[in-house]
């Protein structure tokens, strides 16, 4: 492979451009019904707390939206640039998908935002906790489109092929395709576990800071407790999700589970280095049967290995590994939440210990997220929309050189905004800890008691 | 549209038309609005103090999430109504766009980080927010010149682009201290009146270079121009163009001395005159273009999508776009009149 291969560099770029927007949105879904869900507990309680917790992470949310809004425009353009075949070819399916995502969802938040941010005292308070709902569903909305987009995708439906072009005959089956709902609750999750590791770990850098005011403990107890819920039931969407991509895509959950041949009882494989020349894993740790069990509820069931797919099949490496990293992830999550709810509702203290993990796991959703979504990106390969159009057929004419210049400066713009973000975040802590809670930061910096 | 083979009443001739519209329409919300922003970013190191700049700054905070959001939608309108013109047009335009993206981005951020960040970095981001308001400006004056010389990739081509650019910043600094002469008071106010006499003769400069320009790329669009009666129809574009100018120069001279006198009257005048400025090169412009959105090599009617996806988007669009209009205009009236300081 060439290293300045236009198909190479186009999709290296997108895959920054697309890696570095999630991070932001992922975080502002779940934030804003957070947010919410402070506001509402402050005009049910009369509690000043919440509306510091309020006041606190709204200024997070700020931030985070703005990242998400400049990644986003971005995205806006590349999708004609970097791959003109797309819509030339499913154009039909993804306009109006990615318009009524523009109509319903971005105008409704961008707009409500700057009321949400700025219009307490211009408006009602009932005004201003309508404005946080419509952000908060703006953002949910804006996620329903593109995930429809997204899952169409990976499991087309609804359309039919005219002169190499998709004409949709049902937008029911287009919208709610075979892996939509999965997806959709899938990444729903991954945004509430995101925003409630972020959460917790901010709040627990506040309390090893000794900040222990009670907007500090509300702030870390629903952090922890969200993400208890949600871990086990993303754990159990996540393998249903799974199930759903061996119906529809065989060829990914080979890759993932590294299993190169179609056979009966096979192996759950923990640990192994995939070789794609010998077409066989190295080092394998593996326990017999029990990826049969759990994906066709069989022991002996059948699994499709990846040479059964010819050429017709993603990269084994990343998808493999990414899987690893999500799933590890995952599991780490769920030790680390459920051992902090315990110290927090039985012990009703967290110690030292738990409060430094939480600090170090503060973006840990992140990481399961990227993975997660490489796992099914790239698991996605050789197709752009599974069985219709490879990414091959969809890249664009732009030189070469172009795309190698663009790209480098948006890595470097990206690696710094990314490294500015985490440091802000952390410093806003660090600030509110400074301040005491009551402090309030204005436009001009300066301090209001 | 007989000499374009194209039936009107018929979806698949008015619907291109209808996107061709609200396309405009966006683009056109998107300059005048993310225009005036652009601009007082534009003019940010000019201003004597940081609390100068932080009014500045406050009176653009509620709206410039919102304001960009036009960009998006006019992109997308071209993304899904016209997908073969918009792998073209902004294949031709790639390095621009990524300026102007980029240059969005790093202002975009600039705004929440300069009052997060600590407080020793606050100049750096400062800067970051003028100098990226200024290439996000520079660069869309640059695409405008690529636009209206059908893509010339030549040096000539770059000249006058990057001369289109130049006299696009000035412009959206006429727009921005004009926003600001009604948003602020006092001796930022004043000083907003110097911005805007110093950017009038540029902002000038460049509608004059896109009017004589246009007619010289295409005899087609000469035509247009320059046949009767067209040309005597036409006529009142120019003259109301150069009156308004004239009305902005003169109001800006008799504001300083109302506004000692503490008189608020006709602070709106630069603005609402900027605005109509806008408004009529934009007509004029989308007179000369239409209907190419490449001139002369690509219409609308032949980069359209099918008929079918058109109209699904067509009722969204009407159901949702007055309801997005209207919650604008409520947006504007909760920050309506002179700018305070703003916190959260």
């Amino acid at each position: 492979m060439d290293a300045l291969d236009p198909i190479v560099l186009a999709r290296l770029q997108f895959a920054a451009n697309i890696t570095f927007h999630i991070l932001f949105p992922t975080i502002s879904i779940a934030l804003g019904w957070f947010l919410l869900f402070f506001k509402t507990r402050f005009i049910a309680s009369g509690e000043q707390h919440w509306m510091d917790a309020y006041q606190f992470w709204v200024k997070i949310f700020a931030l985070t939206f703005a990242l998400g809004v400049v990644s986003g425009i971005t995205m806006s353009f590349q999708f004609g640039t970097n791959w003109p075949g797309f819509m030339n070819t499913v154009g039909n399916v993804a306009g109006p998908l990615l318009a009524y995502e523009v109509l319903t969802a971005f105008f409704l938040e961008a707009t409500f935002l700057g009321i949400m941010l700025f219009g307490r005292g211009r408006v009602s308070e009932g005004v201003h906790t309508l404005a946080t709902w419509l952000v908060a569903l703006g953002t949910t909305a804006s996620a329903f489109w593109i995930l429809a987009l997204n899952s169409w995708m990976h499991t087309p439906a609804g359309f039919e092929m005219i002169n190499g072009q998709a004409h949709v005959t049902s937008w029911f089956e287009v919208i709610f395709n075979p892996s939509f709902p999965y997806r959709m609750t899938h990444m729903l999750i991954a945004s509430g576990l995101t925003g409630s590791f972020l959460l917790a770990g901010i709040s627990a850098y506040r309390w090893l800071k000794n900040d222990r005011a009670k907007d500090v403990m509300a702030a870390l107890r629903t952090g922890v407790m969200v993400a208890a819920v949600l871990i086990p039931v993303q754990i159990v969407v996540g393998d249903l999700h799974g199930l759903n991509t061996l119906k529809y895509q065989p060829a990914k959950l080979a890759a993932m589970e590294g299993i190169w041949e179609t056979q009966q009882g096979v192996p759950a494989v923990l640990f192994a280095i995939p070789d794609k020349t010998t077409q066989s894993n190295h080092y394998e740790i593996a326990i017999p049967k029990l990826a049969s069990f759990y994906l066709t509820h069989d022991w002996n069931g059948e699994v499709k290995g990846i040479k059964e797919f010819g050429d017709q099949h993603p990269p084994i490496g990343p998808v493999f590994w990414a899987f690893r990293i999500m799933v590890g992830m995952g599991l780490l999550m769920l030790a680390v939440s459920w051992f902090a709810s315990y110290e927090l509702q039985f012990k009703n203290a967290l110690s030292k210990r738990t409060a430094m993990v939480l600090v170090a796991m503060t973006f840990a959703g992140w990481i399961a997220l990227v993975s997660g979504w490489y796992v099914t990106e790239i698991g996605r390969q050789p197709w752009l929309v599974h069985g219709v159009l490879t990414t091959a057929q969809a890249a664009s004419q732009v030189p070469a050189g172009n795309i190698a210049l663009s790209l480098a400066m948006y890595l470097t713009l990206y690696a710094a905004l990314l490294s500015a973000y985490v440091s802000v975040v952390f410093y806003l802590a660090k600030k509110a800890v400074d301040g005491g809670h009551e402090a309030n930061t204005d436009l001009k910096g300066v301090r209001h008691a | 549209m007989h000499e374009f083979g194209v039936d009107l009443m018929s979806p698949g001739g008015w619907l291109p038309l209808a996107f061709a519209l609200v396309m405009a329409l966006s683009m056109l919300a998107y300059v005048i609005l993310d225009g005036y922003d652009l601009g007082v970013g534009a003019l940010l190191d000019s201003a004597d103090s940081v609390e100068q700049k932080d009014i500045m700054i406050a009176s653009i905070g509620p709206f410039w999430d919102a304001n960009e959001t036009w960009l998006v939608l006019g992109v997308g309108v071209l993304l899904v109504g016209f997908p073969m013109a918009h792998g073209v047009i902004l294949g031709a335009l790639y390095l621009p766009v990524a300026l102007m993206l980029m240059a969005l981005s790093l202002r975009g951020v600039a705004f929440d980080f300069r009052v997060k960040a600590k407080t020793h970095h606050r100049p750096l981001w400062d800067k970051t927010f003028y100098i990226g308001s200024l290439l996000a400006s520079w660069s869309q004056g640059f695409m405008l010149g690529q636009l209206i010389t059908g893509f010339q990739q030549d040096t000539t081509g770059y000249f006058f682009s990057a001369l289109i650019g130049f006299c696009l910043v000035f412009a959206y600094r006429l727009l921005g201290a004009g926003w600001l002469i009604m948003k602020t008071e006092g001796a930022l106010q004043m000083q907003a009146v110097q911005w805007a006499k110093s950017s009038l003769w540029l902002t000038a400069a460049g509608v004059f270079a896109i009017s004589v320009a246009t007619p010289l790329v295409s005899p087609r669009i000469f035509d247009k121009w320059f046949s009767f009666p067209n040309l005597l129809m036409l006529l009142p574009i120019p003259a109301m163009t150069l009156a308004l100018f004239l009305v902005i120069r003169r109001s800006l001279s008799r504001l300083p001395t109302r506004f000692a006198q503490g008189n608020q009257y006709g602070a709106g005048v630069p603005f609402a005159s900027t605005v109509g400025i806008f408004l009529l090169s934009f007509y004029g412009l989308a007179y000369s273009l239409f209907p190419w959105l490449v001139i002369d090599k690509i219409n609308i009617w032949q980069a359209a999508s099918s008929p079918e996806a058109l109209m699904v988007i067509f009722y969204g669009v009407v159901l949702v776009l007055p309801v997005i209009i209207g919650y604008t205009v409520f947006a504007y009236r909760v920050f309506w009149g002179k700018s305070t300081q703003l916190r959260y």
